[in-house]
């Protein structure tokens, strides 16, 4: 199977060429090979670090401060669960927990059978129609656990499809 | 002739079925062969009645909400195309609705009513004059024109804009920078993301005229990851504007050049702290600087640099355009203008409601929020993000401006109003408060880094029952060791909920936790 996801160095090389020449290019960089590969593969941080004239520690310590960037791929969904305070003034604290009891992980956590990976969120601006939840790129309002089910149904029982 | 028919494409809208609602007008029309136009707008920030429908008719927009797609149907029986009153969803002419009428929307006047997207709807909506004014003005009139506005910093720290301005303007540089400040982490507030998804023109024409003021030739909105929304539409109004000649070498035939660029975060809420957010944009950890220098002296790759928040920014075109004391006339003291107010969390009617400064909190959560979703009674209200007070009852009849709530350890921050019923385990909330810190510090100074790690910890033994006095005492320490040996806000913050919940809700201390916390 040819999955354009899976990254290699030449690929890698080449979304870091196209984005090198920006002031301040290393999040640019991230963003680009994470949106391409899902995650940013460690074998990447020598390859950047070498093009932009960086230690790969220095690659390494960016990629790890941020909540965003990921080293190892994600479930072919990812699900995030807002944690913030207008999400709890409507209930998202029994939310997560029944998310985690759900799908049987914790945050940074994936399904066993590889289709959802579960994360927490802080606020993704929908605080007056909360509880949200993110889901790739798509935000939902108002989720209640029977909701959060459905949704959970809906994503595991979609038919495969080639992404991208 | 076409009916016009509009429906929201921001992400609360989305977030609650648009497209869905979309789709099924667009099906149901051709079914029933009506000639029917849908229009994706913005929304008009009124959050409780999304999907907000509304249709053109020759009396002005008529709107019902919110809208599923099982109602389409009856709406379309019930006279949906000629704006007939009658269905449960009809709620009159939008511009009636009181929630609306009752706003001074200066900064928001566009939000809702135009296609997010055109350069013609937004130009035929007064789009662009303030560009145009500024363009026939010298940079320091552009600055004095801003300082007498009395605009101030509404990303919560309420520094005078137009003094912000000057500095970088004085400061000599080969090149200096407008960044905006897009990073909207603080829970409650999403007025940030209404400008750029509904109206990203209007910031787009602040920050060239930002631009023009200080004599800066490039700009960067610096965006949260968690707007893909936001990312994706001003990516494309910035490519709409250059081909307008709105940005780019040459603006408007004047020899006078900017560009902006956007650049996303990367799920750091730290990066909302402005020094924090330049290491960001310069590819680095976002740890705080230390100041002085100040940004405008020493920003961007060391270069001079105007940091404002998108509501800063978005509230200069009206300036521009209608002069200084338009904008001045509205607002107290020495908070000028108008404040956008987000209703959010536990509340009936939540939305955007912006207002001259002034109007009191009971007044926003009661009349327009119409109290709580639950039904149950009000308890508790945090305003101005995760780094301010929680307040009780007895505080919600202040006016709200700057000073009034500085002056009881309050802060109005970025407009941020989360209400919680009497449900709310305000510990609970305490505890958060440190976890949020411990979970977010960048880690630079210790107060902060170990600070709310011990916070955390020393709540948890208190409402433990292990020796409750003295780890009372110890919060107390710990909270004032926070705020005042923090390099910024994060730190230095925090323990403002913790105090206040502790100060109002004693007795939520004194009884173990319920539930799961994890």
């Amino acid at each position: 199977m040819n999955d354009s996801r899976e990254w290699t160095p030449q690929a890698v090389q080449a979304e870091v060429d196209a984005l090198k020449h920006k002031p301040g290019a290393l999040l640019p960089i991230l963003h680009a090979l994470q949106d391409r590969f899902d995650h940013v593969p460690e074998g990447a941080v020598p390859i950047i670090a070498e093009s932009l004239g960086l230690t790969r520690a220095e690659v390494h310590g960016v990629i790890s401060f941020y909540h965003h960037f990921r080293t190892s791929p994600p479930g072919r969904h990812v699900v995030q669960v807002c944690r913030a305070e207008a999400c709890q003034a409507r209930g998202a604290r029994p939310l997560e927990a029944h998310a985690k009891a759900t799908l049987g992980v914790g945050y940074h956590q994936t399904t066993a059978d590889r289709e959802i990976t579960l994360e927490a969120v802080y606020c993704l601006g929908n605080c007056a129609c909360g509880p949200s939840v993110r889901v790739d790129d798509q935000i939902l309002g108002r989720v209640t656990p029977e909701r959060f089910d459905a949704l959970v149904d809906e994503l595991r029982t979609q038919p495969l499809e080639v992404l991208g | 002739m076409s009916v016009r028919v509009f429906v929201p494409r921001d992400t609360t809208a989305l977030s609650l079925g648009a497209d869905a609602v979309a789709t099924r007008l667009e099906r149901e029309a051709e079914r029933r062969g009506l000639a029917l136009t849908v229009v994706r707008n913005g929304s008009r920030g009124l959050a409780w009645l999304e999907p907000l429908v509304e249709v053109e008719t020759p009396a002005g927009r008529v709107a019902y909400g919110p809208v599923t797609p099982a109602d389409v149907p009856s709406l379309l029986d019930e006279g949906l195309l000629e704006g007939r009153d009658g269905h449960a969803l009809a709620q009159g002419p939008t511009e009636s609705i009181p929630y609306l009428a009752r706003q001074q929307r200066l900064t928001f006047s566009r939000i809702g009513v135009t296609d997010p997207l055109s350069v013609d709807d937004y130009r035929a909506h007064d789009g662009f004059r303030g560009l145009e004014a500024a363009l026939a003005l010298e940079p320091q009139d552009i600055v004095e024109e801003v300082k007498a506005s009395g605009l101030r910093g509404r990303g919560g720290a309420a520094f005078p804009t137009g003094i912000k301005w000057q500095t970088v303007l004085d400061a000599p540089a080969d090149q200096k920078y407008i960044v905006c400040n897009a990073d909207e982490g603080d829970s409650g507030t999403f007025a940030d993301r209404l400008v750029m998804e509904c109206d990203p023109y209007v910031l787009i024409e602040g920050m060239a005229i930002a631009g023009l003021a200080v004599n800066a030739t490039q700009g960067y909105i610096y965006l949260r990851s968690e707007y893909p929304l936001a990312k994706q539409i001003l990516d494309d109004a910035i490519a709409r504007a250059e081909a307008a000649g709105y940005l780019g070498d040459d603006l408007r035939g004047s020899g006078r050049a900017f560009h902006l660029e956007v650049r996303l975060g990367a799920g750091a809420y730290i990066c909302g702290e402005e020094t924090s957010l330049l290491e960001s944009l310069e590819g680095k950890r976002g740890l705080v600087r230390f100041k002085p220098p100040l940004p405008a002296i020493e920003g961007l790759f060391g270069r001079p640099t105007v940091v404002n928040n998108v509501l800063s920014l978005a509230a200069v075109p009206f300036i521009l355009a209608e002069g200084a004391q338009a904008y001045a006339n509205h607002g107290m003291g020495r908070s000028r203008g108008t404040l956008a107010l987000q209703l959010a969390g536990n509340v009936k009617r939540g939305g955007l409601v912006e207002l001259s400064f002034g109007t009191t909190l009971r007044t926003l959560m009661e009349d327009f929020g119409g109290g709580t979703a639950s039904g149950r009674p009000l308890r508790a209200v945090q305003v101005g993000g995760p780094l301010c007070a929680y307040l009780p009852e007895s505080q919600w009849d202040m006016p709200l401006d700057y000073e009034t709530f500085a002056e009881v350890g309050a802060g109005v921050g970025h407009g941020g109003v989360v209400m919680f019923d009497d449900s709310v385990d305000m510990a609970e909330q305490a505890r958060f408060s440190m976890e949020f810190c411990k979970e977010e510090s960048c880690g630079k100074c210790t107060p902060c880094r170990i600070g709310s790690t011990r916070g955390v910890e020393v709540i948890d033994r208190i409402r433990a029952g292990r020796d409750r006095d003295a780890n009372l005492e110890l919060l107390g320490e710990l909270c004032e060791t926070m705020e005042d040996g923090s390099l910024c806000a994060m730190g230095g913050m925090t323990p403002f909920p913790v105090q206040s919940a502790l100060k109002h809700f004693p007795d939520d201390f004194l009884r173990a936790p319920e539930g799961d916390r994890s």
